[in-house]
């Protein structure tokens, strides 16, 4: 069978802060790798999103001035057909930026609340500019073994009692620093504060994401194990180094 | 003079001794450090004995070597340079340069005949202007570097606006017209701005790179245009919502020709008339480091005749393509520490001929910036074809193994522990009187630095004659 995958980026030039285009790269190469066909189409304001095309979402991190910039085009042009696409199964992957505009809210430490899609039950608030962002290597583990990366965020998000954290924090910030929590799960949306970037580093979870975006179409895909020798390498070193200092 | 000065000289004076006979390295900012916790005022007590007063350079990429050529101007001039001219370039290693030219009674040695020329972290500006006051401050360009040290980039220009603002009307601002968030300090500069860029259209890219910052209008919010895209997002901007643009450079590269791995020749036009460059340095980022350093000695009041001599006259700055000679092969070192620099290595690199030998040292030292994501928005995949050998080491040697891999290089590049050990291994992939590129982040460039210059012979940079 002829597998494909059809990718939704959304607003790649505006929202790639931290080498977020490496979990594309990643993709591409794992599935290519396997004979998948990955297709991706880059979505900027203006363009609108057709909740039964796509088998994967993905949104990266921006600064402050891009995230204002497009958050009434996320939540105006694209949020009934991302939430709809969410709601069937879609598989959806926001990092930092992305994963607060995926939530409820954001609160800066001055000015008004920005709107979020609501997919994930969570909100997140800055604690102001005299409080030290969240910064450094994190290690995390979640249900399918250790998530290895690096965030760097100021605001802090809460999850309510309808999203599910993805990890737990064994080292680093994650959510809030608080409570332990990293990320958030609705459905197969996934939202983290981790890059570094993420999926290259983090096989396993990479290999899982993409199995979420074949399930829709074709169910439960066994893929062809790839010779990780060099990410398990990568991921291990980024453990090592967020545990040693 | 008073005594507080003359005890934080004292102190940093015998801080920097102990650390060079402890062998802790060169002291190019521990003198600083130590002298500035006497006197915080020290800066500011000794610049202000600089005769001819001082320029500064600041901006994300090719402070180091505009400063050098500068320094080399002011020589040339007549007026001896007082630089830190070793990269040192938060407060304490500005502290440390004057502390090194500074008498035990505080007085700075031929304080009337010297020119500071300071090359300043763009986020430590704000306070180094207000100690120094220089009269010349340039700008060359605001890309991503070390999110997690500096914040996002919009803060750095929010200080840099600052600065400019509360100058005085007599400080003269020069500024890249082709870098669009560094153009628009224009509207903050109370004094004269003189504006450099590259008018040859020849030097442009064929299609966008992913390592652009400034791609929409501080004003408006609109998209920037391009008619020609140099690097990043440095080239002939114009915004189609408020019709701000380029500016006309005050001093602009007419011709520009890049030999590759080779020198460098600019035809420039300036308020003084024509002029032509030679430069022993290759990439057309070093081109714009020479446009910032001519429109810098310009405004200055040096003849052009005097600013071309110095330029000229400089070698690599230390790291930044700085040569070797290590038995019979030829060694290049090309510090490569931000996306948008890095891709400037990359491309000239690549445009050498001929395989080439690679040796990649990536470390996440706080001076490197701990995150290491960002090797992921430069574009590796412009050396994957004409890699003959690759060697990977430094502290995420497997970050960058595996960034590699998927811009195109073999899967099972050698991974080496040890700065020694992958050098060594480097140089014996490499044969005689063939050329090895070495590619060091900040820390790793001057521990691989000091291994090429202790088998080479070269002085270490802290024994550099100044
Ligand atoms: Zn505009």
């Amino acid at each position: 069978m002829n597998l494909s995958i059809r990718l939704a980026h959304l607003y790649p030039k505006l929202m790639n802060l931290y080498g977020d285009r490496g979990n594309i790269i990643c993709l591409r190469h794992r599935c290519r790798a396997r004979g998948i066909e990955l297709t991706v189409d880059e979505l900027d304001l203006g363009d609108r999103l057709d909740p039964q095309a796509y088998d994967l979402i993905f949104i990266g991190g921006g600064q402050d001035r891009e995230q204002r910039r497009i958050v009434r085009d996320l939540i105006d042009v694209k949020g009934e057909a991302i939430r709809q696409a969410v709601e069937e199964g879609v598989a959806a992957l926001a990092v930092c930026g992305g994963y607060q505009l995926f939530a409820r809210y954001y609160r800066p430490a001055v000015g008004e609340d920005l709107p979020g899609l609501g997919i994930f039950d969570a909100h997140t608030e800055h604690p102001g500019e005299d409080v030290a962002r969240c910064i450094g290597n994190v290690v995390a583990d979640w249900d399918g073994g250790t998530l290895a990366g690096f965030e760097n965020h100021g605001g802090r998000t809460y999850l309510g009692g309808g999203a599910r954290p993805l990890a737990t924090v064994r080292t680093g910030y994650g959510n809030n620093g608080v409570d332990k929590t990293e990320g958030a799960v609705y459905k197969n949306a996934y939202g983290t504060y981790l890059h570094g970037s993420l999926l290259p580093k983090n096989p396993r979870f990479a290999d899982h994401v993409l199995r979420l975006a074949l399930r829709r179409r074709y169910g439960e895909v066994e893929l062809a194990p790839l010779d990780d020798a060099l990410e398990e390498a990568a991921h291990a070193a980024a453990i090592r180094v967020a545990t040693s200092r | 003079m008073s005594l507080r000065v003359v005890a934080a000289i004292a102190a940093g004076k015998l801080a920097g001794t102990a650390s060079r006979a402890f062998g802790r390295g060169g002291g190019t900012a521990l003198p600083g450090v130590v002298a500035e916790k006497v006197e915080p005022r020290l800066v500011e007590r000794l610049a202000a004995q600089l005769g001819h007063g001082s320029i500064i350079v600041t901006g994300t990429n090719g402070k180091t070597t505009t400063a050098h050529m500068l320094s080399s101007v002011a020589a040339k001039a007549g007026y001896p340079p007082l630089h830190n001219r070793s990269g040192s370039n938060l407060m304490r290693g500005v502290a440390t340069a004057l502390l090194d030219s500074a008498g035990l009674l505080g007085r700075l040695s031929q304080a009337e005949r010297r020119l500071g020329v300071f090359e300043v972290d763009e986020a430590t500006l704000p306070e180094a202007v207000r100690a120094i006051k220089p009269r010349v401050l340039i700008f060359t360009n605001l890309f991503r570097d070390q999110l997690d040290r500096y914040g996002e980039v919009d803060s750095i220009a929010a200080r840099w606006r600052s600065t400019l603002e509360a100058a005085p009307e007599s400080r003269i601002a020069v500024l890249n017209a082709d870098d669009p968030s560094v153009a628009a300090l224009r509207e903050s500069a109370r004094g004269p701005v003189i504006f450099y860029g590259v008018d040859d259209r020849s030097a442009a890219l064929a299609g966008p790179e992913h390592a652009a910052d400034s791609r929409w209008c501080a004003g408006c919010g609109s998209e920037y245009v391009y008619d020609t895209l140099f690097y990043g997002h440095v080239g002939h901007w114009r915004c189609p919502g408020c019709e701000k643009s380029r500016p006309q450079p005050d001093v602009s590269a007419t011709s520009i020709r890049l030999e590759p791995g080779g020198d460098t020749t600019l035809s420039v036009a300036t308020p003084q008339g024509k002029t032509a460059l030679s430069l022993r340095l290759s990439g057309l980022y070093n081109a714009y480091n020479a446009l910032a350093a001519l429109a810098g000695g310009l405004a200055l009041g040096f003849d052009v005749e005097t600013v071309r001599a110095g330029i000229e006259a400089v070698d690599a700055a230390f790291g930044r393509q700085e040569r070797f000679e290590i038995d019979g092969r030829r060694v290049q070192v090309f510090l490569g520490k931000n996306p948008a620099g890095l891709n400037q290595v990359l491309r000239t690199i690549a445009a050498v001929p001929g395989e080439k030998r690679l040796l990649l040292l990536l470390n996440d030292d706080i001076a490197d910036g701990r995150d290491v994501s960002w090797i992921w928005d430069a574009d590796f995949e412009l050396l994957a074809d004409g890699a003959a050998s690759t060697i990977v080491s430094g502290h995420r040697a497997e970050d960058m193994a595996l960034r590699l891999k998927y811009a195109g290089f073999p899967s099972d590049l050698p991974v080496v522990r040890g700065t020694d050990e992958a050098l060594a291994l480097a140089l014996r992939e490499t044969p005689p009187g063939e050329q090895l590129f070495v590619l060091p982040t900040y820390t790793a460039m001057l521990e691989v630095r000091g291994l090429l210059a202790k088998r080479g012979g070269a002085a270490p940079y802290w024994e550099a004659p100044s």
